[in-house]
């Protein structure tokens, strides 16, 4: 019997420059009988029009979309933000699309992502920070942790672009670093058993106690 | 006996729970004070949006701004315009402008007069892309173009037409992706870092104020533009502003929708039939 605090019910990844490959890596890997939602926010370009996310559902072990405005979300699906469109999760578990103005120069973003997420699914969320060259999603991850979900990051010495897993270290807004291996074996034992506490188990470097509460500092 | 209890009743409610209580009685007291139905609109964003205010202003919690809500108007007016998302720009998704240059034109062409209404136009700048493209194609002159929003200050800029100059570039090559036929530069006038629009393209432009909630037809359109405004609705909203829709289009007027807007799940759905997947542009058909 898990623990329904320590039971995950959904995964979040974001990331941005050199984030792609990990995530056509992640996706090929991924068990397609995977009874979770995933959902994805990748910075992109304004002309994107669906292009990544087409790309990335032919070599996906999934079901990948891109994702709609008022989809009820369905396990065993990852949903892909568009681009020029933030991604909400809706606390009913269906997603919403805003044309919000953008949050650390990006849209979609992956603190909106994330917050969002983590309100919806508070302890049930494993949330995933990968490389990128800017600080969007940090704060994210700390509301991530403080409603009880997981917060990982990718092992900013492996990442192409360190700064966006290491804005997160340095909020101290992580529960653990990952390598991307890591990250897959992770979604393979989820499938598995959906104890977080044993999909980690022997994975990564566990990081310090969280950030205090008060809330990120803007 | 359950009432002596030393922990009183609600106690044990997680704060996210209450806060989820405090934000219904926000949203009621917005609606029952000031008319504005946010009660309607999608939770996340709304509640994301309530949160940031309530931190920048320094509230303890939502209840303390729900006091101010009721009793201070200039606070209200602040929290209007969080809640109201004005963003906007020109040509905002070119292909879309390109199709109904092609798909559209021709047929609003056909019709001795041409009413366009833009639904939700924030501070106008996409009403003066469409006004610029019905311009080249020798439309404008027949046209009536009306642009409504429930954002009085959004509507106050649309109506003055005068931007920030930094932003004209990246117009500029949207213009021309949209297939604009001459430059942009031809249609503003450019003065220490901020451009007005041409008065020749206000001539048949009416900005007006129109809550999509609560109003209703206010005249027979041929086209009707509402993007990226439905998107904040909830899906009851969205049906009450899709039959409004067909109700103020004349059989065979056009309805153009944001990129993520569908009209598929809707009551209204037979009301109209598909012509740009894409672009997002349907066509009223007959009632049946
Ligand atoms: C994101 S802007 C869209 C601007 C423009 N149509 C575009 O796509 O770039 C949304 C606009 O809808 C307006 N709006 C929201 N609710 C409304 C309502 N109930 N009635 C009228 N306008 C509303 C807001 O004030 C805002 O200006």
């Amino acid at each position: 019997m898990i623990a329904p605090a320590d039971r995950c019910e959904a995964v979040a990844i974001g990331g941005s420059m050199g984030a792609l490959q990990v995530l056509i890596e992640l996706t090929e890997r991924a068990p397609a009988a995977l009874s979770l939602p995933i959902f994805v926010c990748l910075h992109l370009h304004a002309s994107d029009r669906g292009r990544t996310a087409a790309h990335l559902a032919l070599g996906s072990g999934m079901r990948l979309v891109e994702a709609s405005d008022k989809e009820a979300v369905v396990p065993g699906t990852i949903y892909f933000a568009p681009a020029e469109y933030h991604l909400l999760v809706e606390r009913s578990r269906t997603l919403a699309l805003s044309s919000d103005e953008k949050v650390n120069f990006s849209r979609p973003s992956i603190d909106v992502l994330f917050e969002s997420a983590a309100l919806a699914y508070g302890s049930g969320l494993v949330a995933l920070l990968l490389s990128g060259a800017n600080a969007d999603g940090a704060r994210g991850l700390a509301t991530v942790r403080r409603c009880g979900g997981t917060a990982l990051v990718q092992d900013p010495s492996s990442a192409p672009a360190p700064m966006m897993p290491q804005a997160a270290l340095d909020l101290r807004a992580v529960d653990r670093v990952l390598s991307v291996a890591a990250m897959s074996t992770l979604l393979e034992r989820l499938h598995h058993d959906r104890s977080v506490s044993a999909a980690l188990r022997g994975l990564g470097t566990a990081c310090g106690a969280p950030a205090p509460l008060g809330g990120p500092t803007p | 006996m359950a009432e002596l209890s030393s922990r009183p009743p609600g106690v044990s409610m997680d704060a996210s729970a209450v806060a989820q209580i405090e934000l219904d009685l926000l949203l009621e007291a917005i609606f029952r004070r000031h008319g504005h139905d946010f009660r309607s609109y999608a939770r996340a964003s709304v509640e994301r949006r309530v949160a940031a205010f309530v931190a920048s202003k320094g509230y303890a919690r939502i209840s303390d701004l729900t006091a101010d809500v009721l009793h201070d108007e200039a606070r209200f007016a602040e929290l209007t315009q969080t809640l109201s998302i004005t963003v906007t720009e020109m040509f905002r998704d070119p292909y879309v402008f390109a199709a109904l240059r092609e798909a559209v034109f021709p047929v609003l062409r056909s019709w001795p007069r041409c009413r366009v209404w833009h639904a939700g136009c924030a501070t106008g700048e996409e009403v003066y892309s469409l006004a610029i493209l019905l311009h080249e194609a020798g439309l404008y002159d027949r046209s009536t173009i009306y642009a409504t929003d429930f954002n009085d200050a959004a509507l106050g800029v649309a109506r003055r037409g005068i931007y920030d100059a930094g932003r004209m570039r990246d117009y500029a090559q949207s213009y021309r992706e949209a297939g604009g036929a001459k430059t942009l530069g031809d249609y503003y006038l450019a003065n220490y870092g901020s451009v007005a629009m041409s008065g020749a393209l206000k001539q048949n432009l009416t900005f007006a104020s129109h809550n999509l909630a609560l109003d209703g037809v206010f005249g027979e359109m041929h086209l009707i533009v509402c993007r990226n405004v439905l998107i904040y609705f909830d899906r009851e909203l969205q049906d009450r502003v899709f039959s409004l829709f067909a109700d103020s289009l004349v059989r065979g007027g056009y309805l153009c929708l944001g990129s993520k807007e569908d009209l598929q799940f809707s009551s209204a759905a037979s009301r109209f039939e598909l012509v740009d997947r894409e672009a997002r542009i349907y066509r009223r058909v007959a009632d049946r």
